[in-house]
């Protein structure tokens, strides 16, 4: 189909709308009474139906028409937003997210969408408004009753303000021919007449509906002019395939002025959250309408900053990445001839390009950085309908939602968040009734929050609730062999909490559907060590919990210490290295079982790479060169001959072949073309 | 014949012990000298290390420990030959490997039990073309992890 090469596009614009119309749903649940952002989201779910209609997916097209009629009895005020109707939106919203899952998946974008369809009418139907057939009766019953048009607070006080400056207020009913053909033809040639003398403040059906000419044969607007009534009456006729045309004064009691205050401070404060445009206090039609044109404003400059950037393809940064893997390699390798050589002149271009190729790296791992908001994005809704479930009120915060993070961490950080948020909300924060028992606010916080510090991104997750029960922790440990009795008597807060990331682990006193059976926790923690980070908690009881993430900025190009045993070469991340440093061979003391040395007033257990490794090498030397490589407040010195140096070296996998080596987290390809295994030092200290 | 010439497949031929193996030439990615091997440790024995591969990590076999069979010095014959299956990338160490022949799939047949001093577990058939006998090797048998943890579990044993 020759559809086929916007399907991408189609698929990321609408997952996009479809963000947008879950962030201002749950915005619009918290200020209900906020027009501007039904508008909003009415206009991505127009955009969805648009795109879904030329795109050929009808349920998409239909599920979102219902959708879309719905915001439009809600825009118009005939709608009261309830809780009720909250959660049917997000209903259909969640339909709509399967249907484009499945186009995404190569699917035909087909689901039986009818339960929530009829659910979405039912909304409708409680209060009439124009779903297709309703819509046409509505229309037929016009050509009687003029009168039909409904306007809410806004459109009366625009009304009644140009009712004082001097306008004409009309409602004008429209009748083509039967045979009419081109209707949205024609009812265009009528708003373009009628705007030369005028303005159209409102029509029935809605002038999107008119153009997809999705109406009968009428259509009413609401007009102000200065013309008279047989003027623009006679200007109409004239228009071919008019059939009728009745025009009425609009008379509209006055507004209670409390209702249209309220309004329009929150258009205000809708706007002036994004421009500083907005400075009036009174009401008038003017300014109502001037702010109207600053809110167009706004999102015509966002478009325009939109327009600065452009769509890549993710597989063509990939590309990129790998290709300059390989530059990075040969400068490793130019590097090490230009130091063999000599040659002061190649000394200085290889120098230069280094630096060079530094900048092209930023800029690389730059391109490849995607705001956390990608993941933080779904979190709101899951929290929403966690809580809701779990019959828990929860307020959820998210800061630093425009942290940037590689893309391949994002892709992987998500399942353990989700995991991490479900057990906050499940363990963590207790029922409305038991707060109020404790003395704390009914709803319980749980923060979300992403920040930059040095080469790493801390991702931390806090709540305020009932925190880590240690003897529950330790009762349960002890039961399922995690720790023996003995051991766990002299085990830290630290270490006590740090057992609920043991396998086979589970304190909910009930299982619940929602955090699982305990199978997790320790998932969590191999999937963030694998994306080479941390986690740690610390918690208190009765007062809540806060998980911290610890994640590297990038994993593909890392700085490492090259290092020798024997013949053979090893790189150490530099982010686990704390210092490297040569003893004689008298300083090692010998305990129990193991050497250690004396690092600054701490005993430091020593790892003799050479065994580790099975290398063949004797040694003989007085000196020993040892790497003091930590994880989280563990330490090991790692005994290796010799020293190379620092490189930025490009991290690769060993293949599906091989995996799980013990030790090995990758190998890395050297200026000389051969291969260096990475040391896993996590993997080295117990 | 056109039936024959419809069922024929092109195998790459190799030397082991003075006996000749092969492998469809659609499960080869190429064939390599052997270059600096890089020992990975703690790993079974029959696994000789990793090799840059135009800047791609790829593990090395050698095939004859996977065999069972005595090891043999690198010579100027010795090859790697990169093979592909379930979208692994792995090289086999092998004697020599020199010939392409097309083979007709009804030629094939089972392999006989005993064959002397070689696994015949690794062999999915063998094939006659002329006087030279060929074995047909089971990548999937010798890229298998499943053995690869037995052996392991043996060397720790």
């Amino acid at each position: 189909m020759e559809m086929n090469q916007y399907l991408d596009i189609f698929i990321e614009e609408s997952k996009e709308h479809l963000q947008s119309c879950n962030e201002k749903l749950l915005e619009l649940e918290q200020n209900p009474d906020d027009l501007g952002i039904v508008n909003e989201i009415f206009r991505s779910a127009h955009t969805l139906k648009g795109m879904g209609a030329t795109m050929g997916f009808e349920d998409l097209a239909d599920l979102t028409h219902k959708i879309e009629n719905v915001f439009d009895a809600i825009r118009n005020q005939k709608l009261e937003v309830t809780p009720e109707i909250m959660d049917v939106l997000f209903e259909a919203l969640e339909n709509l997210e399967e249907i484009v899952l499945s186009i995404a998946d190569g699917g035909d974008g087909k689901k039986d969408v009818s339960a929530i369809v009829k659910k979405l009418q039912a909304i409708e139907s409680g209060e009439q408004i124009e779903d297709e057939t309703a819509e046409n009766e509505t229309s037929r019953e016009q050509v009687q009753d003029v009168k039909k048009l409904k306007f809410d607070e806004y459109d009366r006080t625009v009304i009644l303000q140009s009712i004082e400056q001097g306008f004409q207020v009309y409602e004008i009913n429209i009748r083509l021919r039967e045979d009419c053909i081109l209707k949205a033809a024609r009812a265009f040639m009528v708003f373009e007449l009628l705007e030369k003398h005028g303005e159209v403040v409102k029509s029935s059906p809605s002038v999107d509906l008119l153009e997809e000419e999705k109406f009968d044969n009428n259509f009413s607007v609401a007009y102000i002019t200065k013309e008279d009534k047989d003027f623009i009456r006679n200007s109409l006729l004239k228009i071919s395939e008019v059939e009728e045309v009745l025009v009425e004064k609009v008379n509209v009691e006055k507004p209670s002025t409390e209702r249209v205050q309220q309004s329009v401070s929150s258009i205000q404060s809708n706007s002036s959250q994004q421009t500083a445009a907005s400075k009036q206090t009174t009401v008038s039609s003017k300014q109502s309408r001037q702010q109207k044109d600053s809110s167009k404003d706004t999102s015509q400059k966002q478009k325009k900053n939109q327009q600065k950037t452009i769509r890549v393809n993710i597989e063509r940064l990939d590309i990129l990445m790998n290709l300059f893997e390989e530059l990075v390699i040969d400068k490793g390798r130019l590097e090490q001839i230009s130091k063999e050589l000599n040659h002061s002149e190649l000394k200085e271009t290889v120098e230069k390009m280094s630096r060079v190729s530094a900048d092209l790296q930023n800029i690389i791992l730059n391109m490849r950085m995607i705001p956390i908001e990608t993941v933080f994005n779904r979190f709101p809704r899951m929290v929403r309908n966690l809580a809701r479930d779990l019959n828990k009120k929860i307020n959820l915060v998210v800061t630093g939602a425009e942290t940037e993070l590689d893309r391949t961490v994002i892709d992987e950080i998500g399942d353990p968040l989700v995991h991490l948020i479900r057990n906050a909300i499940d363990h963590g924060i207790e029922t409305p009734e038991t707060r109020l028992k404790y003395g704390k606010k009914e709803e319980g916080t749980l923060r979300l929050s992403a920040y930059h510090s040095g080469n790493h991104v801390f991702i931390e997750i806090e709540d305020d609730g009932a925190g880590i029960n240690q003897k529950k922790v330790l009762q349960k440990a002890i039961e399922r062999g995690i720790v023996t009795k003995e051991a766990s008597e002299t085990l830290t807060e630290k270490q006590i909490h740090e057992l609920i990331f043991a396998s086979g682990f589970s304190t909910a006193e009930k299982i619940s559907d929602v955090s699982g059976r305990g199978v997790g926790l320790d998932v969590v923690k191999n999937t963030i060590e694998s994306l080479g980070g941390s986690i740690t908690i610390e918690s208190e009881e009765g007062k809540g919990s806060l998980f911290s993430i610890q994640l590297p900025l990038t994993l593909t190009i890392i700085s490492a210490m090259l290092i020798e045993v024997g013949n053979e070469k090893y790189g150490i991340p530099i982010s686990s290295i704390i210092e490297s440093l040569v003893i004689k061979k008298e300083d090692i003391l010998q305990t129990h079982q193991n050497k250690v040395i004396d690092y600054r007033g701490k005993i430091v257990p020593l790892v003799f790479l050479k065994e580790i490794f099975e290398v063949d090498a004797e040694d003989d030397q007085d000196y020993v060169s040892i790497v003091v490589v930590k994880k989280g407040d563990k330490m090991a010195g790692l005994v290796v001959d010799s020293f190379i140096g620092q490189q930025e070296i490009v991290l690769k996998s060993l293949g599906q072949y091989l995996t799980n080596v013990f030790a090995i987290s990758g190998a890395t390809i050297l200026g000389d073309g051969q291969v260096a295994l990475i040391v896993d030092c996590n993997a080295l200290i117990q | 014949m056109a039936n024959s010439v419809f069922n024929e497949q092109k195998v790459i031929v190799f030397q082991l012990q003075d006996k000749e193996y092969g492998v469809f030439v659609q499960n080869v990615k190429s064939i390599e000298k052997v270059d600096h091997i890089t020992r990975v440790p703690k790993t079974a024995d029959y696994i000789k290390g990793v090799i840059n591969l135009r800047g791609v990590v790829t593990p090395i076999i050698d095939l004859r420990k996977r065999l069972n069979m005595p090891e043999k010095e690198i010579t100027d014959q010795t090859r790697v030959i990169i093979a592909v299956q379930n979208e692994m990338e792995v090289g086999l160490i092998v004697d020599s490997a020199n010939d392409v022949v097309d083979i007709s799939e009804d030629s094939i047949e089972p392999a006989p039990s005993v064959i002397e001093q070689v696994e015949t577990e690794f062999i999915k058939g063998i094939t006659k073309l002329d006087k030279r006998l060929i074995m047909l090797l089971d990548l999937e048998k010798v890229l298998s992890k499943e053995n690869q943890r037995v052996i392991e579990h043996e060397q720790v044993v």
